[in-house]
């Protein structure tokens, strides 16, 4: 009997296009609901033509959103890797995540005193920039299968809140001790990260006219980088679980752990391996963010790690793809909430609001879809 | 099922603490102890400066009972975290004033400590460690806060201490309006702020429309309400206002600003969420102009900030202390004392400390030598009139409000964080207490 090989190729181009189907269509139709709000309510704006702003801020918004739901999803990974093999939420991996990027922001910031870093745009300074990716993820990694090691694996046959509990508590542990070096090293939380390589330059996509101006559409070069390192771990990611020999013990982890022991896998090594894994990719995940919004401190685990936790729930945990589809939903709605919120409402709710109404809706999706949006008895397990 | 239910719950919790976790503007931790500067009085002997402090000097017979007795005067303020720059800018020149000027108790034969400690622009944490302070009978006044959202829960612990409390930062008018006999504060208010902000960026920029930003905090959202409140009187349109808490992902915010196209955005807040909003903002594309409140003034600013906050303008009730006549041998003092460049508020802090040890001064004299209650201070430092302070003679007023307050406007000098201390200042109005 022979067993069907997987495609390789395959393993490749599957994701890929469902993320791209998802991204298309999910643009669609939150860009649909959008304009239709702003038809409908058109008529209580005397001051302005609401659809035409609606229609000309669509493009920027659909980006930031899109952008940020590679954000999120990055982060989604980790957890969802983790909860797949384990079904154990691993609440620490927000802190992972800050590991690695006070790891890349340390190193660029030494470089930088170096006098290393090119101010320009240059093949060095992707050079360099990976590098620090790559810092930040063994950093997190490293920290990662300590973690397990030390507070989650003497507790592995505990009733399952014990180690929620003991993730909740490392999470505490790890953000003061980052505080704590902090202060002590630098005097103040927070790491710049530094300016170099022309990397906030705009790439302007074209143009639209509002009032007699020209508002510019445009997609940072961070955006853009943020976006092929998302496709990048996602495509690694799939691969690795869905065609090696490794990815295949951590398959059979998932599904029946005893089961594999007795067929020769080493469990511990799997698990061990999986955090790593998971860790490495909060690492990048973390570097990234830093990046993107130009700042590494102690607590920037807290809210997108929960956010992230909430993509990958919303995506079907366990699910490597459903984490990213769950990184773009949230992603896309907070920024349209954030954005369309206040000229809506005429100021009556503003940005401050879009927490409260992305999971709001959040909520009502998983009320219907309560096993995610690629959950459910066919998850294809981490 | 129970594992929908379980998903379920877990999930409505997160959503909970999202929405409830944020509005803490900065989330609270064990604060490091402030190492650096408290070890030892060090080399600073009182120079020819203190002499200029005006301290009542009488020095009464020192009474036998009270040899050795230690008074401490506490000061909060954030000294670690984003905010630490100006925190440790107060304590600093706390430290210092007490050092220059507190000879004239010890002659009454008793020692002065400072107790710094960190509120870390907590609220939570200002009150727990206000409540420390007045349980400590040895504590006298206080100089603090930095931050106006922290001072306000904080003072009402003072209040029933009847602790003195003399602000060097704190511009919220509520911190006055309550009517609290210890409150006092040498800086102006944002009610006044806001509307020489204003005014001078309708009169002298030529700002016709705004788009106005803050950070949700007391300080942040007054000073920007008031803002909003003169634009709209004088004829500005106010083409938005917006909080957020956020601290590095202001994009979403930004779009609709870009669709708004102000000529202004003001955001009223501090200097830590300022410049990368600012940064962020100009490289999405924002051609407004910039400004904002006190809160902007630090040289972090312009290391966050960089090219974007070059030439931006920012109002403040405390100019850098190079403004002030009397401050030349302050600054030098300062310099080889800590180190460092003075930061804003350095030297208001070594004026609040100074109206402490005058006040504590007058009560004892008036107490015949003996230790004063805290209530005797506290009416004491009320009373202070025509105080010689490096940044202007000190009176106040019934409330506590100094009776004529000095407003800025500066403008940023250069995208350099060394060169803060250049920033011009532009304008400067002496504008009574409302």
């Amino acid at each position: 009997m022979r067993v069907r090989r997987p495609n390789p190729l395959m393993e490749i181009l599957r994701p890929l296009g469902q993320l791209l189907l998802f991204i298309l269509g999910s643009s669609v139709v939150i860009s649909g609901i959008t304009i239709l709000i702003a038809v409908l309510i058109r008529g209580t704006r005397t001051d302005m033509d609401l659809l035409q702003i609606t229609l000309v801020l669509l493009p920027q918004v659909l980006i930031d959103g899109i952008v940020l739901g590679f954000m999120y999803a990055t982060i989604a990974l980790g957890y969802t890797m983790v909860y797949g093999v384990l079904e154990f939420i691993n609440f620490a991996h927000g802190e992972f995540f800050m590991f690695g990027a006070f790891a890349g922001v340390e190193l660029l910031i030494w470089m930088q005193g170096q006098g290393w870093l090119p101010a320009d745009q240059s093949v060095m300074a992707y050079v360099f920039l990976g590098l620090a990716i790559i810092v930040g993820m063994i950093v997190s990694g490293t920290i990662s299968v300590t973690t397990e090691r030390i507070a989650y694996r003497p507790l592995r046959g505990a009733p399952r809140l014990v180690p929620l509990i003991s993730a909740i508590g490392v999470s505490f542990l790890l953000q003061d001790v980052m505080r704590f070096y902090q202060s002590a090293v630098n005097g103040a939380f927070y790491r710049s990260f530094p300016t170099f390589g022309g990397f906030s330059e705009r790439i302007t996509l074209f143009t639209l006219p509002l009032d007699g101006r020209d508002i510019t559409i445009a997609i940072q070069l961070t955006s853009i980088v943020i976006i092929v390192a998302g496709i990048v771990m996602l495509v690694g990611l799939n691969y690795l679980v869905n065609a090696t020999r490794l990815g295949k013990a951590i398959r059979s982890v998932a599904q029946d752990r005893n089961t594999s022991y007795l067929m020769g896998v080493d469990v511990n090594r799997i698990i061990a391996l999986t955090f790593l894994i998971g860790g490495a990719l909060g690492g990048a995940a973390g570097v990234l963010w830093a990046f993107r919004f130009t700042r590494a401190d102690p607590y920037m685990g807290f809210l997108p790690g929960l956010k992230a936790f909430t993509a990958a729930v919303l995506g079907g945990i366990g699910s490597i793809v459903g984490a990213m589809l769950g990184g773009m939903v949230l992603g896309l709605l907070e920024s349209f909430a954030a954005s369309y919120l206040s000229i809506f409402t005429q100021g009556a709710f503003g940005a401050e609001y879009k927490d409260i109404f992305a999971f709001a809706i959040l909520i009502l999706i998983l009320i219907f879809r309560p096993s995610g949006l690629l959950g459910g008895k066919t998850t294809q397990k981490a | 099922m129970r594992m929908r239910t379980l998903l379920l719950t877990v999930f409505v919790i997160t959503a909970l603490l999202v929405t409830a976790c944020a509005p803490a503007p900065e989330p609270s931790a064990p604060a490091p102890a402030a190492t650096e500067a408290e070890a030892a009085p060090a080399e600073a002997a009182p120079t020819e400066a203190a002499a200029e402090e005006a301290a009542p000097a009488e020095a009464a017979p020192a009474d036998a009972a009270a040899a050795g007795t230690v008074i401490k005067i506490a000061s909060q303020t954030p000294l670690s975290g984003p905010q630490s720059v100006l925190g440790t800018a107060i304590k600093n020149g706390a430290q210092l004033a007490l050092e220059q000027n507190g000879s004239a108790l010890q002659e009454m034969g008793f020692t002065v400590e400072l107790a710094p400690y960190d509120d870390q622009a907590t609220p939570d944490t200002g009150v727990a460690n206000a409540k420390q302070i007045v349980a400590d009978p040895a504590v006298l006044c206080l100089v603090g806060h930095l931050n106006s959202g922290v001072m306000i829960p904080s003072m009402e612990v003072y209040h029933n201490a009847q602790l003195a409390a003399v602000s060097p930062a704190n511009t919220n008018p509520t911190i006055t309006e309550r009517g609290y006999a210890e409150v006092n504060r040498i800086v102006g208010r944002d009610d006044v702020q806001g509307v020489v902000g204003e005014t001078f960026a309708r009169e002298e920029m030529g700002v016709t429309s705004v788009y106005i930003i803050h950070d949700k905090t007391s300080y942040g959202q007054g000073v920007a309400e008031f803002f909003r409140q003169s634009a709209e009187a004088n004829g500005m349109t106010v083409l938005g206002f917006e909080g957020t808490e956020e601290q590095a992902n202001f994009d979403s915010i930004i779009t609709p600003i870009i669709a708004a196209n102000p000529d202004l955005v003001y955001f009223g807040g501090i200097y830590s969420q300022g410049g990368i909003l600012f940064k962020q903002a100009r490289e999405k594309g924002v051609t407004a102009q910039f400004m904002g409140p006190d809160g902007m003034d630090s040289s972090e600013l312009a290391s966050l900030g960089g090219d974007a906050v070059a030439g931006m303008y920012y109002s403040s009730v405390a100019g850098p202390a190079n403004v002030y006549p009397a401050t030349e041998q302050f600054i030098a003092d300062y310099e080889a004392r800590f180190g460092e460049q003075t930061q804003p508020f350095a030297a208001q802090g070594y004026d609040s400390m100074g109206i402490c040890l005058q006040g504590i001064a007058a009560a004892m004299e008036a107490n015949g030598g003996q230790l004063p209650t805290r209530e005797q201070v506290a009416a004491a430092v009320r009373a202070t009139a025509d105080y010689p302070g490096i940044t202007g003679s000190v009176s106040f007023n019934d409330k506590g409000d100094k009776t004529v307050a000095t407003y800025f406007v500066l403008q940023v000098a250069s995208a350099d964080p060394a060169q803060w201390n250049t920033n011009q200042v532009i304008k400067s109005l002496d504008i009574a207490a409302p």
